[in-house]
């Protein structure tokens, strides 16, 4: 018994230097693996950046990584191993919202804190969730207007046909509605579905102003071709595209023109932030195709991450968890000063508008600076206050 | 007139989810429906046709022959694998499906690591043509009949070639063939590689309108198996019915209700088609002529 107790107080001290362990669920291969693989590269550049640098609070960052194939099964069996067999100090992770929400259900039993660094479609307000990613009200409140203003009221939505294109969708059409403008149309689709004939078809017969894709993965990627080869010549709007599965780079011009997508960093980005983030994932990774929004996210939350361990001078996961929602955890990033909201734990970002032109080369014709994650607050989720493990939706709000 | 465009427009539609399942099935019409080998690599026989396409393509060649190219590589790969792999395992159905289940699954991963996530695509060729306000792809439009040729070449191969005629009498009755000197062994060769081919001539024939991934094989999978499995025991028969029947049912559903439901009304259709007819449609057919 006594034994037992000097070795129990005997392992702080042998800590000291132990390697702090972030378990990483990301889709090195499968549907999702496009936009994913800069992600992991992300996340291996900054934690190689912090260990160089001696890492955080004299202890070196081990990544525990596992590929989960883009399979939500895959998701939740290595959840359980990196948090139970591994002992994770923080966890990063997923792509799809499918697979957060099949995970994060685990992460709550254990408490583990969690990190998902992608844009979704908002609403998650969960204690033991970060989320560095961009959300509807920072994507569509000033995308969808921006367009109707240029274009016209009449939209027509296609939508994956999960959370995340459900969700999404019915933001644009609040939107839509709030502005004065109609929704011609709307239609989700199975991810399964590459064929889309009949689709480019019923949009032409409802005539609108432009189309909002929210469309995800590799099978739905075929729609732009398929919309350019039928000659649609409609505007597209959408949160998901180019910033990243860089649909400019890999398809022949023009299938992506007149795109317009709010992201919260793409690579076109022309500032000293952005030119020396990719100067340095270049001379790591010479070969990465495209730096995509989501790896800006997961760059910066590894420096978020930092922050907070620094401020709770500890990797105690409970202590973490209060200095990221401190309110004063911010890093300089690819895209500027970004800071961690209190209230949802979700980030504020600078969201820029970028346009594909016909040759499929980028402008970006608007940015608007500091956009606060200012939804879940404004509906009565205050992670601050009090704990909370849901996702909110404009039709599913908080109890007051 | 509009009501012709209107007819036009629908007709166009089912021609297009017609050729989709013809040619998703074709391959698979040949190795599965003729040699009964359950081959759940032919997505990926689709998928090399697309990539050789592409490649191809993009190093300079002419599209038709780039096309041919994917063809040719995807039947050449079927014959290797053949030769090391699939020889071994006729007249075992489920170590087939093991088997060619783990040689997708390598056949994939494999390609992303060779040859990354994803290649910049070819531009679909030959533009598009407006009827009563509505914009078509005119190479679209062609691929229904590309997908009927095929068919009938296809059919005068097995029906009136030496060749058919040997591979239709290897795969009836092996031993009798042998025995009348057949070489079967070069027939089941022969006949996997063609299969394979054809898988890879889709391939090619979609490359242009596709996005060309690793994982693009799993696209045509269902289709492959829905419309082999519905044409039945008379595979050569059965297909371009069975793929009729289909593309019509979900041409129609996906225009009134949207793709969600053109799918669900595919696939409810084939359960009730395997409990209806369990021969497939080309058993009624032939029940109907008295053969049996």
């Amino acid at each position: 018994m006594l034994a037992t107790f000097a070795i129990a107080m005997a392992i702080p001290a042998a800590q000291a230097a132990d390697p702090i362990k972030l378990g990483m669920l990301e889709d090195a291969s499968g549907n999702f693996a496009i936009a994913v693989i800069p992600k992991i590269h992300a996340v291996e550049l900054a934690v190689d950046e912090i260990n160089a640098k001696g890492g955080i609070l004299g202890r070196p960052i081990k990544i525990i990584a596992y590929d989960t194939q883009s399979d939500n099964t895959r998701f939740q069996e290595f959840a359980r191993r990196v948090i139970q067999q591994d002992k994770a100090d923080v966890v990063f992770g997923a792509f799809s919202s499918a697979s957060r929400e099949a995970i994060r259900p685990i992460m709550d039993r254990y408490h583990q804190l969690y990190f998902y660094n992608n844009q979704y479609e908002g609403g998650v307000c969960d204690s033991n969730n970060f989320v560095t990613g961009a959300v509807p009200e920072q994507q569509f409140s000033t995308l969808i207007p921006w367009m109707m203003e240029k274009y016209g009221k009449r939209v027509y939505t296609i939508a994956a046909d999960y959370n995340f294109g459900q969700i999404s969708a019915e933001w644009v059409r609040n939107i839509v509605k709030e502005k004065g403008g109609t929704m011609v149309g709307e239609e989700f689709i199975p991810l399964s579905v590459s064929q889309f004939s009949q689709t480019i078809q019923n949009i032409q017969k409802a005539k609108p102003d432009f189309v909002v894709t929210l469309l995800v993965g590799a099978n739905q990627a075929s729609y732009y071709e398929q919309q350019a080869s039928a000659n649609l010549k409609l505007p597209m709007a959408s949160s998901v595209n180019v910033g990243q599965a860089y649909e400019h780079r890999r398809f022949k011009a023009p299938a992506l023109k007149d795109m317009y997508v709010t992201a919260n960093y793409v690579e076109e980005v022309n500032s000293p932030e952005s030119n020396d983030f990719k100067k340095r994932f270049h001379a790591k990774f010479p070969n990465e195709p495209y730096i995509n929004q989501e790896a800006a996210n997961s760059y910066d939350a590894v420096y978020l991450y930092k922050a907070a361990v620094e401020k709770a001078r500890t990797t105690d996961q409970k202590k973490v968890a209060e200095a990221l929602r401190s309110g004063s955890i911010c890093t300089n990033g690819p895209s500027g000063k970004v800071c961690i909201d209190p209230k949802s734990q979700h980030l504020s970002h600078t969201i820029y508008l970028v346009h594909v032109n016909a040759d499929h080369s980028v402008d970006i014709p608007k940015v608007w600076n500091d956009i606060k994650p200012y939804w879940l607050g404004t509906v009565g989720c205050d992670l601050s206050k009090k704990p909370d493990h849901n996702q909110y939706t404009p039709s599913h709000l908080p109890k007051k | 007139m509009d009501l012709l465009f209107y007819v036009y427009a629908a007709f166009y539609q089912f021609a297009d989810a017609f050729s989709f399942l013809i040619l998703s099935g074709i391959g698979l019409a040949v190795i599965f429906g003729m040699m009964g080998v359950i081959n759940l690599a032919h997505g990926e026989f689709i998928m090399c046709g697309a990539y050789v396409t592409v490649l191809s393509a993009r190093a300079g060649l002419p599209l038709p022959l780039a096309m041919v190219c994917g063809t040719l590589s995807s039947g050449l790969v079927g014959l290797v694998l053949e030769r090391l792999i699939i020889r071994r395992l006729y007249q075992r159905l489920f170590d087939s499906i093991v088997a060619t289940w783990a040689i997708s699954i390598i056949a994939t991963q494999g390609m992303l690591i060779v040859a990354g996530p994803s290649l910049e695509g070819i531009k679909t060729p030959f533009g598009s043509f407006e009827l009563g306000g509505i914009s078509f792809s005119v190479y679209r439009a062609i691929l229904p009949a590309v997908a009927l040729l095929l068919l009938g070449a296809l059919y005068w191969l097995f029906v009136r070639t030496r060749f058919g005629i040997h591979s239709r009498a290897a795969m009836q009755d092996a031993g009798m063939a042998k025995a009348l000197g057949v070489s079967t062994d070069a027939i089941y060769s022969k006949t996997f590689g063609l299969g394979a081919a054809l898988a890879g001539l889709t391939g090619a024939l979609y490359a242009p309108t596709m996005t060309a991934v690793p994982t693009m094989g799993s696209a045509f999978i269902v289709q492959s198996f829905v419309t082999v499995v519905v044409s039945g025991a008379d595979v050569m028969l059965g297909l371009a019915p069975s793929a009729a029947a289909l593309a019509l049912i979900q041409a129609l559903l996906t225009g009134f209700h949207g793709q969600l439901i053109g799918q669900i009304g595919l696939l409810v259709t084939v359960i009730l088609v395997v409990r209806i007819m369990p021969t497939g449609i080309s058993g009624f057919f032939l029940r109907g002529s008295g053969t049996k």
